[in-house]
């Protein structure tokens, strides 16, 4: 897949660690603020989807790189699962938040949520990238 | 059996162990070939084990997360374990089960099997999840990670016709859950409340007409055309043909039971509480269900498009019998549900049977296959006198009990044609097995064999169950779990109470 | 009145999808017809003259809007994301095997 042009890519060089930093800050405030780990994690692969559209990519390389990303998302979904399952294991109801819940506004409070929106975060991104890179390679096909 | 402490943790794990299932084997798929088989048909007999020892349990209500009533009003997500969601639970695990130990032998053919088993634990957990849930968003959510688990499985192919199919249930169910999130969302306006139970004591206390009379006929329609009832029913017979065998019978033996019927009659009989025109009006699409379906079926040369015409028409008899709401009619519906779970899948696992055999389904291009693939053609003459309710098979026990209901409650043209399209339903099987599997056998079929043995074993299995079935109506037998589902649906309302104790 | 938007936006969705012959635009049509239902339930959970419910300090005991339709909102995004990216997977698999994106051409199932 053919890149843009030179502007384009210094450009997006330049935004796409502002966008992840971003993505990153509405992960962990997810508790306190708007958003969480579904929308930062859009906010994420926001970032690694400007870099491929405006670099273009090569076949062999965009391969590797479904295969992890598939494997992320299946890991972030068993994060999420293994956090939410520990508390069923221990006796007590399925979900519970269990971590100490701290001084209430602080960053590190509410319990398992933090951990939770991260691990949705990791799903969500490597999910959108994931989708990202098979329309990429069903276009590649198409163009033989 | 178990104390209601102990066995109402059960409750998450049918809906956690699927689902976590699910990616286990996208993490390991690396390891070995047979390992996604391996992990999926342990998870799943785990799992008939844990429904079957939730029998002759009381209403169980499990709140997850913990969090407890304030005040009186529920908070959180329920999951709710009543005699109906028990009945539903063992549809869908005995089938899925059986379905499973079919697909290690038929999947063979298709590459990228883990994808396969995820999808299809997928489709366990939200099927799992709905007949559940104790709360309507819930319910939404598990009901379209089902549907969604099942469009990537109608193209899991990804032949064209499989494609067309599968695109066209999609945009018609999308719309079907745009229909029901609207009638979530206008519940919600009036009552405040989401979860089922207290939705229930909330309207009984002020019934406004209009607004709930409107989410009755959103409900009828989103519902609807996800059970394939009959104006609604258009996706079916591209998309149950067009699936890979198992999950034709899935599709068809479980999936439009646990998303089209038992939501739509859960929300009417429990929550909401039916008024005669509403049941009026399911009783004529019922009717329409049920002949059109019928004949339908009779123009059909394709094997699985004549099956899936005829899950129409068996799903117009089941609604039948609910939608009567006398106790006879609601046992001889829920009963006759039960039945065309077993005898419907082991139609369409005959079927992919015979595709596997002899890559054909077209009846014209079959013939005599009961001299080289015996054991499919047995159990496929067993699955046809059940479905056209031969005694002492298990549909003919099913379908007299409705008729009887329908007399007992003075439908008397009801009565006839459900005997009419049963004759009918008998006609068209017979074609069936006059043109697949008697007969002479074709110069092209000559070297076929039988099928591998996982397959047999569940084909054989299944027509065992086909054969004992008309048991479960004996006296000791009834109150396992036929009696429990009954009682739900005819006490209707007061599922409300025992679950907000 | 508040919600005429809403059922204006639904009914186009609505109508784009029966009258509409391109694969795309039937697409794009469901997601119209998602997201005015999400606007829809969204402004159900409005009160007059209350805050965004984000609580700022603890002892504040203020009229927040109704959060609970939000996180439905939330949830349902992420459903409508998922049907769209499946079916516009698909859409693109039938362009290769069909060649068109006309639904009059993709026609081969009938009976």
């Amino acid at each position: 897949m053919k890149g843009m042009t030179e502007i384009v890519k210094t450009v997006s060089k330049l935004l796409a660690g502002l966008i992840f930093f971003y993505g990153i800050y509405i992960v962990v405030f997810g508790h306190l603020t708007p958003g969480g780990g579904f929308a930062g994690g859009v906010i994420i692969s926001g970032a690694f989807i400007l870099l491929i559209i405006a670099n273009g990519i090569d076949e062999e390389k965009i391969k590797g790189e479904k295969e992890r990303a598939s494997f992320l998302e299946s890991l972030g979904i068993f994060l999420f699962w293994i956090i939410s399952i520990i508390a069923l294991c221990m006796g007590a109801f399925f979900f519970l938040n269990f971590l100490g819940k701290g001084r209430p506004l602080n960053m590190f409070s509410a319990g398992t949520i933090p951990l939770c929106n991260i691990a949705i975060a990791i799903e969500v991104s490597a999910a959108l990238c994931s989708i990202v890179i098979a329309f990429i390679l069903v276009k590649k096909g198409d163009n033989k | 059996m178990s104390s209601p402490s102990i066995a109402q943790y059960l409750l998450p794990v049918l809906v956690v162990l699927p689902l976590g299932g699910a990616f286990l084997i996208q993490l390991l798929k690396k390891i070995s070939k047979l390992i996604s088989d391996i992990i999926a048909n342990f998870i799943l007999g785990v799992l008939v084990v844990l429904v079957f020892s939730l029998l002759n349990s009381p209403v169980l209500v499990y709140k997850v997360g913990g969090w407890m009533p304030v005040k009186g009003i529920p908070i959180g997500i329920y999951l709710v374990l009543d005699g109906l969601s028990l009945l539903l639970l063992i549809i869908i695990n005995m089938i899925g089960l059986i379905s499973l130990i079919f697909s290690i032998s038929y999947m063979r053919r298709f590459t990228n099997r883990p994808l396969y088993y995820t999808l299809f634990l997928l489709m366990i957990a939200g099927m799992n999840g709905v007949v559940m849930g104790g709360d309507l968003f819930n319910i939404y959510v598990f009901l379209e990670v089902a549907a969604i688990a099942s469009y990537s499985l109608v193209a899991f192919g990804t032949e064209a016709d499989e494609l067309e199919a599968s695109f066209k249930y999609q945009v018609m169910g999308t719309v079907a859950s745009a229909f029901i999130l609207l009638g979530i969302i206008i519940i919600y306006s009036i009552t405040g409340t989401l979860n089922l139970a207290d939705i229930g004591r909330v309207l009984k206390d002020e019934v406004t007409e209009a607004p709930i009379i409107l989410t009755g006929v959103l409900f009828l329609v989103g519902f609807g055309l996800k059970g394939a009832m009959m104006p609604f029913h258009a996706w079916l017979p591209d998309a149950h043909p067009s699936a890979p065998a198992p999950i034709s019978a899935m599709l068809s033996g479980v999936l439009i039971k646990a998303i089209g019927i038992y939501t739509l009659v859960r929300i009417m009989f429990n929550v909401v509480g039916v008024i005669p025109l509403f049941s009026t009006i399911m009783l004529y699409i019922s009717a329409i269900s049920m002949t059109a379906g019928a004949f339908l079926a009779f123009a059909q040369w394709d094997f699985k498009r004549l099956l899936a015409y005829s899950s129409i028409s068996q799903m117009g008899y089941v609604m039948l019998g609910i939608w009567l709401m006398t106790p006879l009619g609601i046992l001889g519906g829920l009963f006759h549900m039960l039945n065309h779970s077993v005898f419907k899948s082991l139609l369409f696992l005959n079927s992919g049977a015979v595709v596997y055999g002899t890559g054909s389904r077209q009846l014209k291009r079959l013939g005599g296959l009961n001299q080289k693939m015996p054991i499919t053609s047995s159990t496929s003459l067993i699955a046809s006198m059940s479905i056209a309710g031969i005694p002492p098979f298990n549909g003919f026990w099913s379908k007299l009990i409705i008729i009887m209901a329908c007399i007992q409650s003075r439908h008397f043209f009801l009565a006839g044609l459900a005997v009419v399209v049963s004759v009918m339903t008998l006609v068209y099987y017979l074609k069936v097995q006059r043109y697949a599997f008697w007969g002479e056998l074709q110069l092209t079929l000559k070297d076929i064999r039988e099928v591998p043995f996982a397959m047999c074993f569940s084909m054989i299995l299944l027509a065992f169950l086909c054969t004992i079935m008309g048991a479960l109506l004996l006296p000791g037998v009834k109150e396992l779990f036929i009696d429990p589902a009954v009682n739900t649906l005819v006490n209707g309302r007061e599922y409300i109470s025992l679950v907000l104790k | 009145m508040t919600y005429l938007l809403c059922s204006l936006l639904f009914l186009v969705g609505l109508s784009g999808v029966l009258l509409k012959r391109n694969l795309i635009k039937i697409v794009i049509s469901l997601t119209i017809v998602e997201y005015s239902l999400f606007m829809f339930l969204a402004l159900v959970g409005y009160k007059q003259n209350a805050f965004p419910p984000i609580v700022k300090s603890v002892a504040e005991e203020a009229n927040y809007v109704d959060p609970l339709p939000q996180a439905l909102v939330l949830t349902a995004i992420v459903i409508g994301l998922a049907t769209t990216a499946l079916l516009v997977a698909l859409a693109v698999r039938i362009y290769e095997k069909y060649g068109t994106f006309d639904i009059r051409e993709i026609r081969r199932l009938k009976g």
